[in-house]
């Protein structure tokens, strides 16, 4: 390495020890068995990879976990920016509270919200009632998917949203009211493009988690196949039936899209600082 | 290459400073529109848990604490995080003393790595597993063949939660870390002290609010994964079910006070895990000489 590199002999122990447990217990714990997963599914080559994909059972499946995750990320982008706005700038009474509960749905086991959601969404639950006299059924419907994954990725547009909001300059916007414009165009002109690339970080990491959610959607869902399926439960169906192809290749297909999304999140980030770098 | 990082979420300091203000009637359209939506989807399922674990009163709430599977689940969860917790805070600081402290080739690859495991489906973390370890897999054959089973056992669910709790010590460390230079570090060394030394005393201390914050993150995690501990579990009762799996189990069987019991003593160390989270980040921001 030293030959290669321009090589400054660092002043502080460890460096090699470190490194070399570091790059160890990831190789062991991360990087073996995710290639284990490429392995598998390279075998079965581009066709067995389509003939695994390209049932109408996993259609339905991905079509109905893409679908209800890009709404409950779509919910949460209105609502939890709205959630935000009401958190950072106006005061009312449990505010604090409020504000730190904001994260339970990361903190709370996916068994707990599901068979939760579920009880309050059953025919005779708090919420199932009054939706049923309205003639709506969520538990055990694609809605039901929908309010699961709208639960765990609430906190994701609350929080990245949050920080954008408390840094807006507030002299601009005084600046700007000032100047005559009425606080519908300080919203749309002022306010929505700073708080924009927040807004879609929290999105894409809301979309990218429900992806691969599995425990808070078992209960609620139903999970008929081809209607109340996700993909994560059809992999786990097809693990217990052996079909060790099948499950991997679904599996790489979510693998592949929270990638995507992952990169999308990162290009979001870099370009939100490149812009905050050449205004400030 | 570039770093891929999964943004790290926070809390914001809260401060009422409203400038310009909207309308009242506007502003409490907002409030009201933000707390109906958190009614619905926060705090109802929170009370939902507490409600039907009681709803049966007292004595039947206790009752599910005295089955030996209960406690069988609840002691193996015990055990799963007493693995995950410590490895992890190892590797965290492992992780976090190399990358933060040193320049080498490759170190945004080593840190994207770190953060995939919370990029993946937790039943694809399990599935992983399977593929290694199962009787099909990799090594799974070679290790029946040595009396040693994997999956569907306690080692495949202890190793499930290592997998999915990794990054989560190493996330908080390393940026405060990196932000803290060599330079303290430096002095010590320079001034007689041993590398140990060193590290106890110089960088502990001060990244020891980050080290907390990881570390509740990770057990909180650890206690109350689900997906990726079912698929490698095989739900063997009183032998391979963790708390959330006891909790699927008594809730398929219809018994749902006993699986609200569970889960409420799930949803309790859950709202403790968050008590802290929120405690070290009011300490954080009133105290500027921790790092946030």
């Amino acid at each position: 390495m030293e030959g290669v590199f321009k090589w400054r002999k660092p002043l502080l122990p460890g460096f090699g020890i470190t490194l070399g447990f570091t790059v160890l217990y990831l190789s062991l714990v991360v990087l073996i068995p995710l290639s284990a997963l490429f392995l598998v599914t390279a075998r079965s080559g581009w066709e067995g990879f389509l003939a695994a994909v390209a049932t109408p059972r996993v259609t339905a499946a991905c079509r109905l976990t893409f679908g209800a995750s890009f709404a409950a990320a779509g919910i949460n982008a209105v609502c939890g920016f709205v959630v935000a706005w009401s958190l950072v700038r106006y005061r009312f009474p449990g505010r604090r509270l409020v504000d730190a509960l904001i994260d339970l749905p990361f903190a709370l086991p996916t068994a707990v919200s599901g068979i939760a959601l579920t009880a309050l969404h059953a025919p005779g639950g708090w919420i199932g009632r009054p939706l049923a006299a309205l003639g709506i059924q969520s538990a055990f419907t694609p809605l039901g998917v929908v309010v699961a994954l709208t639960f765990i990725g609430l906190p994701f547009v609350v929080r990245t949203v949050q920080p954008a909001l408390v840094d807006l300059p507030r002299e601009v916007e005084e600046a700007a009211a000032s100047l005559g414009a009425g606080r519908r165009q300080v919203f749309r002109r002022l306010i929505l493009p700073a708080v924009g690339p927040s807004l879609l970080t929290g999105f894409s990491l809301a979309f990218a988690r429900a992806l691969g959610e599995y425990g808070s959607v078992i209960f609620i869902a139903g999970n008929l196949p081809n209607r109340t399926e996700i993909a994560p439960l059809l992999i786990v169906t097809k693990l217990e039936q052996y079909d060790y192809p099948g499950a991997c290749a679904l599996a790489v297909l979510l693998l592949l899209a929270s990638f995507v999304l992952l990169l999308i999140i990162n290009l979001i980030q870099r370009w939100a600082r490149r812009r905050a770098g050449g205004e400030v | 290459m570039s770093t891929l990082r999964i943004p790290r979420l926070r809390s914001t300091p809260l401060e009422a400073r409203p400038v310009i203000s909207e309308s009242s009637g506007v502003r409490r359209l907002l409030v009201g529109a933000s707390l109906a939506f958190l009614l619905l989807f926060l705090f109802l399922p929170l009370l939902a848990v507490f409600a039907s674990a009681l709803g049966k009163g007292v004595s039947a709430y206790l009752a599910t604490f005295s089955q030996p599977d209960t406690r069988a689940a609840i002691r193996l969860t015990l055990v799963a995080t007493a693995w995950a917790v410590p490895l992890n805070l190892g590797f965290g600081l492992a992780a976090a003393w190399s990358v933060a402290k040193f320049h080498f080739p490759g170190k945004s690859l080593l840190v994207t790595l770190i953060d995939l495991p919370l990029a993946i489906s937790p039943v694809v973390s399990g599935l992983v597993y399977i593929l290694v370890y199962g009787l099909h897999g990799w090594l799974g054959s070679w290790l029946a063949g040595h009396g040693v089973k994997v999956i569907f056992a306690t080692p495949g669910i202890v190793m499930v939660t290592v997998f999915v709790t990794v990054p989560y010590v190493a996330r908080e460390l390393i940026p405060l870390m990196q932000a803290q230079g060599t330079e303290d570090e430096e002095a010590a060394l320079t001034l007689g002290a041993g590398g140990w030394q060193t590290f106890f005393r110089v960088t502990l201390p001060s990244v020891r609010w980050a080290l907390l914050y990881g570390v509740t993150l990770c057990t909180a995690r650890a206690m109350g994964e689900f997906g990726a501990v079912s698929v490698v579990s095989g739900h063997i009762r009183g032998r391979t079910n963790t708390m959330a799996l006891q909790v699927e189990i008594l809730y398929n069987e219809y018994q749902h006070v006993g699986a609200f019991t569970v889960a409420s003593l799930l949803a309790g160390l859950a709202l403790v895990s968050l008590a802290v989270k929120t405690y070290i980040e009011w300490r954080g921001t009133h105290q500027p000489e921790v790092g946030s």
